[in-house]
């Protein structure tokens, strides 16, 4: 079975949480414990329908406020697929949340209300995706039933979306319009009776209908060593054997492999799940490799091809996006979690903020707060192995540390070495 | 529509297959695998909580799996309520024979001996909350800065926002507002003295991924998860264990029915469903065809809709 996971991004009010919940309600997911909560809670509201939300809302300020915080997992699955949605939040001030949710899924819905059509948020949510390479993208028109389902209206949206799509700058991305109520269950999982002249899928039958390989990133194989395992016990004395997840494309027994940064040469030996040996690790694989000559590797090191070697580099620059309170400034420090790896960098420059609605840059920003968005060039102490994001989603991209706090500050997706 | 069937690879021949990442098992019990070795990797004195329950022995089998041939680099800890079902106990001593690990128990009743938690009572008492102290008490004492739990985030809604890594502070809370984002693969484990991070390779799994891999995996459970007779009796619509440690009014009429367990906590705070599943096949399918969520037989979550999200903000697991 198929896993996908979808992140989603619409504005307070626009309906997201009403959307999952619908997608539940009509698959048959929500358990008859659940749907009696949020019965009797929509009651006790004095609500004239089944508040959907309330089965995703999970913490108690979120359903006080009616409003989603942080973002939320859910799960359901029908007889092609299991689906993980993460529910990101789209206020503002939750960018982060955004970048967050979109970076481990394959596809995203964003929504828009058919009465407000395309705004600024609508702007940033794309932008966001964009800015991730999500291939997928699925822009839900909702609240259909409050423009009487006029098809004149969501071609007005569909047009005014489309002109955003002429600035994006990753043009494999594939969008796909749908005309929905959530609220009323129009296109979301059956085919709506008021919307005739809308001919494509629902919003269900779309994604059961995504290739999963051909929505994820393909790269070459990179293999971040996580973890040596040395048994020492008699009957694995010599064993040394390097764990970590395959990432990117296949490695196979027999291939030239090259290790660094010690840029060492071996052959892959064996490839180990478990207890059983295997010939080949497909990509996202968790095994464990040895190697045919005793070479030192430990962990951070990399893994590749030999013909098929990553930037080694002290310096690149990146699209940040930041995530913290604490200003980042030229000059800050910072420790670099890129992959299973860790460095120390410092801030050369910050050489222009991007305004996430696609408004053009700013080259006289001297600092970030949060949620801002940013061309940003690193200095690092060691040297690290990467590829630029477009070329490799895992291995282009980073998380910065704040050496203080040890908090998740930022993440960035490095654009040029 | 029906929720489906999971389709569940053969295991391949060895040297032959190709590790394939399509079916759902298989990137689940990878990204576990993940987890458990960046656990081992980035932290000193990791700790694996262990109640006997499904989700902990699925999380033993995939230690196992992460550092094979080596031994699993850290032991078990059981906080004990001294009201779990005597099956789960004598499960538990001897899955932690076979594989030769250690195991650490800690007692609730020493914590309320040392009058650090008062023991409840009435209708409703249980045990289950006074936990938090002791496993607070025993991350103290041994110093853990990482500890492995079982926690799903399908489970119940405020676990929906746990995060894989996640940071407590030196009071062992849970601040939900305030937790470090997790982007791509790239787990944040760094802490300071004192900080504790709660561990969950398991958070993408739901019930019934877990259930398919006991399945695939032949994995041996405690007995109270099949079909057995059991003396019971029934308040507020639930099933509840007729056992020394439950309260029970005069009234309430002992009865014997056949019933299951879907999730093991202590007497106190799991009630049963009505069941004829005596194997896992027969479990799988209920699990299939149920319309109750698992935590819909836990009493301890009937108590607020935020019992969880109140419980985990003290610490709880």
């Amino acid at each position: 079975m198929e896993v996908l996971k979808i992140a989603t991004a619409g504005s307070v009010d626009d309906g997201k949480s009403t959307l999952i919940g619908r997608l539940l309600y009509d698959t048959k997911s929500l358990t008859t414990d659940k749907l009696q909560a949020i019965e009797k809670t929509s009651k006790q509201k004095g609500y004239d329908y089944l508040d959907f939300s309330l089965a995703t809302d999970g913490l108690v300020a979120e359903r006080e406020q009616g409003i989603t915080i942080d973002v939320a997992h859910i799960y359901f699955s029908t007889q092609k697929k299991s689906y993980i949605i993460a529910d990101t939040p789209g206020h503002v001030e939750y960018t982060r949340n955004m970048v967050t949710g979109a970076s481990t899924s394959q596809a995203a819905i964003i929504l828009i209300d058919a009465r407000k059509g395309v705004i600024e948020q609508t702007n940033r949510h794309f932008f966001i995706n964009n800015l991730l390479r999500i291939k997928e993208v699925v822009v839900a028109i909702n609240k259909m039933d409050l423009v009487d389902f006029s098809e004149e209206r969501y071609n007005e949206i569909k047009a005014d979306f489309q002109e955003l799509m002429g600035k994006r700058d990753y043009e494999d991305q594939r969008i796909t319009f749908i005309p929905v109520s959530a609220l009323k269950g129009d296109n979301v999982v059956h085919a709506s009776e008021h919307t005739a002249w809308y001919k494509g899928a629902t919003l269900l039958e779309h994604l059961e209908g995504l290739d999963l390989e051909a929505v994820s990133n393909m790269g070459t194989p990179r293999f971040p060593v996580q973890y040596v395992i040395r048994p020492k016990t008699d009957d694995f004395h010599d064993f040394r054997g390097f764990a970590g997840k395959v990432y990117g494309g296949e490695l196979s027994v027999g291939d030239t492999v090259v290790a660094l940064p010690s840029q060492t040469k071996s052959k892959i030996k064996d490839i180990y799940f478990y207890d059983k040996k295997y010939k080949k690790a497909s990509r996202r694989s968790s095994v464990t490799i040895t190697l045919e000559d005793e070479i030192n590797v430990s962990r951070g090191d990399m893994l590749v091809k030999v013909g098929d070697v990553p930037t080694i580099g002290k310096q690149f620059t990146a699209t940040v996006s930041w995530m913290d309170s604490q200003k980042l400034t030229a000059g800050n420090k910072y420790i670099v979690q890129h992959g299973v790896n860790k460095v120390l960098a410092k801030v050369s420059s910050i050489d222009h903020k991007i305004a996430p609605d696609y408004s053009g840059i700013d080259t006289e920003t001297v600092s970030l707060g949060m949620n801002d968005i940013a061309q940003v060039s690193f200095r690092l102490n060691k040297p690290i192995f990467y590829d630029t994001f477009k070329n490799h989603r895992t291995n282009g991209s980073f998380i910065l540390i704040d050496t203080q706090t040890n908090s998740t500050v930022g993440a960035g997706f490095i654009t040029t070495p | 529509m029906e929720i489906s069937n999971i389709e569940l690879e053969l295991s391949p021949e060895p040297e032959l297959a190709l590790l394939n990442d399509t079916s759902q098992i298989n990137t689940l019990e990878n990204e576990a695998i993940y987890i458990f070795r960046e656990v081992a990797a980035q932290f000193e004195k990791p700790v694996l909580l262990f109640s006997g329950g499904k989700d902990s022995i699925t999380l033993v089998r995939l230690a196992q799996k992460a550092f094979w041939p080596a031994k699993i680099p850290f032991p078990l800890m059981h906080i004990d309520t001294g009201h779990n079902f005597p099956e789960t106990i004598a499960f538990r001593d001897k899955l932690v024979a076979e594989l030769g690990l250690e195991l650490i128990v800690r007692n609730v009743q020493d914590s309320i001996d040392q009058g650090k938690v008062k023991e409840e009572s009435g209708r409703y008492s249980s045990r289950n909350s006074l936990q938090t102290t002791t496993l607070l008490d025993a991350i103290e004492e041994f110093k853990f800065d990482a500890c492995i739990g079982g926690a799903r985030r399908d489970e119940e809604k405020a676990r929906a926002k746990e995060r894989i890594f996640s940071v407590r502070d030196d009071f062992g809370q849970w601040d939900e507002r305030n937790q470090r984002p997790e982007l791509f693969d790239m787990l944040n484990g760094q802490i300071e003295l004192g900080q504790n991070v709660r561990v969950f390779p398991i958070s993408n799994w739901t019930e019934l991924d877990v259930w398919s891999y006991i399945k695939e995996e032949e994995m041996e459970i405690p007995s109270i998860y099949f079909a057995h007779k059991r003396k019971i009796f029934l308040r507020d619509g639930l099933i509840w264990s007729h056992s020394d440690y439950v309260y029970q009014e005069k009234d309430e009429e002992v009865l014997e029915e056949m019933v299951r367990f879907r999730t093991v906590g202590d007497m106190s705070c799991t009630a049963a469903v009505y069941s004829e599943a005596t194997d896992i096949d027969a479990v799988v399918q209920e699990i299939r065809d149920s319309t109750i969520s698992e935590r819909g037989a836990r009493i301890d979550d009937k108590r607020s809709e935020a019992a969880m999200e109140k419980r985990k903000q003290q610490g709880y697991f």
